[in-house]
């Protein structure tokens, strides 16, 4: 384990971003945000950015492809550049866990190339969470706060930063920082790990349980006659997906230009009215089928698909930002509640 | 703190709902937290004595949700109405947005209503938080409690309140106030000020971060289209998410354009918005010329008035003098 002084975080992202372009989370007037590191940004002290860390594996729109006519031909242009090394610094728990839930999407086959170049240069810096919140939920999920996954995972004291390599490439990374870093033994982390974990056991959401849903349960819940109420108020806005860090749905289009076509691929949310239309209609026709889609996706279609894991990493974001403050929480609570 | 409590709205709509005046009631529904509130339909007097709940946290304008709701009953429909969410209210049924005789009114005093995200952005972690005259006490999970000034962690909309009047309802809980001289637009003035590269740069730098969930469209009462030109395929505008800044900025300015007359300045889509980008402003800009160009206008104020932008008469200014009477900032 290697360790630097709080008041050296600055000659630490020097070293870092020498391995790679930093990005760290910093605080705006609308919160917290990663940013590409630069000498005098300073590390934010929020628990977590208001958008997730999906967006540098996962754009909100990128482009695919051109496609340029002449004639009677058409040229197809690949307008993907190499993707750099790049350190994301930072990241909490659950939002590591989402890149696992987002590979098990992107990686499989076929193997989406776009997300795979950036996946594979990237570096992860984890960071455990001192100060959880109230809407934190993660461990109802089997994620450990204190002991976030990545390539280096970091623990913050009053005056110390601490650095352990969990992978290849985070040892690789600690060895380049070795000349700003020193050893360091894994008492105060240790210490560390018993206070988060007598924090986590205290959150008002701590006794949450998923244990209801998982593979399955399709026909369990289907039809259950809560989702009238629970999607009674929702607006059919895209907040909750947008936030979420493992919401991985898109839709893809093209682009006439004037000088050609391009082909971009965006965000898309199941929330949205025009959201998978068929040339036999749209399929989900009322907002409550829409919002029923997006919990059994997190909670039962995405763990039966995937070996029991769900899909939902408890990050709390969708509590903090649904306009009117309906989330997965009071879905679980609701739904898990009425099976015997 | 508000002046009605909670008991007064709760025996109203029991009232209602026991006599088989209305069948629904549009209010309030606790959640997991103190701040945590959800806009819910409740059936019974046993469902609002346990889940509905009235306090500084009920920001939510009801309004919009009457389109839907009349829809889908022949049956009355008890709504609890703030006075700025009367505004709104008039503006659907000049618009012929929702049938008026399916909807008891009830008209609420509001003190103003807190910004759960400033509260946060002091708190790390929150437990409770409860209200001691002009304070607001939260309780967190790390740093004992936090003694906040309540106009601290007021919205813009509630700082600058336009209107303490409720111009409708059937039935009025607590005390009317009077319409506001408020300094709603100073910010929009401190805007106008700006060079045009200023002000293009300050928007940008908002709209930049718009992540295109349309909440601020979703959530907005002049927002009611059956469907909205952004959601059909067939427009050729569709983007759910933008290409380049530049469409960002065409959807929100088209937005504006499109309620501009209509917008009564809830600022619901200040108050949705997960990206703090302060939307309401635009809307004041339209509104304060609207004023300043035709005469004082609130859209809302009555039922059946004639929006100046959509009445025309001779006398109106032309678009060369609108130019200038803006200061060329028009």
């Amino acid at each position: 384990m290697r360790k630097v002084s709080l008041d050296k975080l600055d000659l630490l992202f020097s070293a870092i971003s020498g391995a790679g372009t930093l990005y760290i989370p910093v605080d705006t007037e609308a919160g917290s945000k990663y940013e590409k590191w630069e000498s005098g940004k300073t590390l934010s002290n929020a628990l977590n950015t208001v958008r997730s860390a999906k967006d540098f594996f996962f754009p909100q729109t990128e482009n695919l492809m051109d496609f340029k006519m002449e004639g009677k031909s058409i040229e197809v242009i690949d307008t993907r550049s190499e993707c750099e090394d790049f350190v994301i610094f930072g990241v909490r728990a659950c939002d590591v866990k989402s890149f696992e839930v987002l590979d098990r999407v992107f990686l499989a086959d076929p193997v989406d190339s776009y997300y795979k170049n950036r996946r594979d240069h990237a570096v992860i810096v984890s960071m455990a969470c001192t100060k959880p919140r109230e809407t934190c939920f993660c461990g109802t999920f089997g994620i450990d706060a204190a002991n976030p996954d990545g390539d280096v995972v970091c623990y913050k004291t009053d005056d110390m930063l601490y650095m352990d390599a969990k992978t290849e490439k985070g040892a690789k990374l600690l060895e380049k920082l070795a000349s700003v870093t020193e050893e360091s033994d894994d008492t105060a982390v240790n210490e560390q790990k018993k206070v988060i974990a007598e924090r986590l056991a205290k959150l008002p959401l701590a006794e949450l349980s998923a244990e209801a849903f998982g593979s399955g349960k399709t026909s369990v819940f289907f039809d259950a006659p809560e989702w009238k109420e629970l999607s009674e108020s929702c607006l059919g806005c895209g907040t909750c997906t947008f936030v979420c860090p493992t919401c991985q749905c898109y839709d893809i289009k093209d682009f006439n230009t004037g000088h050609g076509v391009k082909r971009f691929r965006c965000w898309d949310s199941c929330m949205y009215s025009e959201f998978t239309k068929m040339s036999a209609g749209q399929p989900r026709l009322t907002q409550l089928e829409r919002f029923r889609q997006r919990f059994m996706h997190k909670l039962v279609y995405y763990p039966t698909n995937n070996d029991g894991l769900f899909s939902c990493v408890g990050c709390g974001r969708c509590l903090e930002k649904c306009p009117i403050q309906m989330n997965i929480v009071k879905v679980m609570k609701k739904l898990g509640g009425s099976i015997k | 703190m508000q002046e009605i409590k909670r008991e007064i709205l709760i025996s109203k709509a029991s009232e209602m709902l026991n006599s088989g005046a209305v069948d629904r009631v549009l209010g309030w529904k606790k959640g997991e937290f103190d701040y945590d509130i959800t806009p819910a339909i409740f059936r019974t007097a046993d469902e609002l004595e346990k889940e509905f709940v009235w306090n500084d946290f009920c920001g939510a304008n009801f309004s919009k949700y009457l389109v839907k709701e009349t829809g889908k009953s022949e049956n009355k429909i008890l709504v609890f109405l703030k006075p700025c969410d009367t505004y709104s209210f008039n503006q659907l049924l000049t618009e012929h947005r929702f049938d008026r005789e399916k909807v008891y009114a009830v008209g609420v005093s509001c003190d103003g209503m807190l910004d759960a995200g400033r509260i946060k952005a002091a708190a790390d972690g929150i437990s409770a938080v409860h209200e001691d005259g002009d304070k607001v006490i939260v309780d967190t999970l790390y740093d004992g409690s936090l003694t906040l000034d309540r106009t601290a962690v007021l919205p813009d909309r509630c700082v600058n309140c336009k209107s303490k009047k409720h111009v409708a309802y059937d039935e009025l809980l607590g005390s009317d106030g009077d319409v506001i001289d408020s300094a709603r637009f100073d910010e929009v003035e401190k805007i106008e000020k700006m060079t045009p590269d200023e002000r293009f740069a300050f928007w940008q730098n908002e709209l930049s971060r718009c992540i295109r969930c349309n909440a601020c469209r979703d959530v907005c009462p002049a927002c009611t289209c059956e469907k909205c030109v952004f959601d059909n395929p067939n427009s050729g505008v569709e983007n759910k998410a933008a290409a380049n800044s530049f469409e960002e900025k065409m959807f929100h300015v088209i937005r504006a354009f499109h309620v501009a007359g209509r917008c009564t300045d809830c600022g619901e889509c200040s108050r949705v918005c997960p990206q703090h980008i302060p939307l309401h402003l635009l809307n004041r800009k339209f509104i304060k010329d609207i004023d300043n160009f035709y005469g004082e206008y609130q859209a809302g104020a009555e039922v059946g008035s004639c929006a100046p932008i959509v009445n025309y008469t001779t006398e109106d200014l032309e678009p060369g003098e609108a130019v200038e009477r803006g200061d060329g900032n028009a």
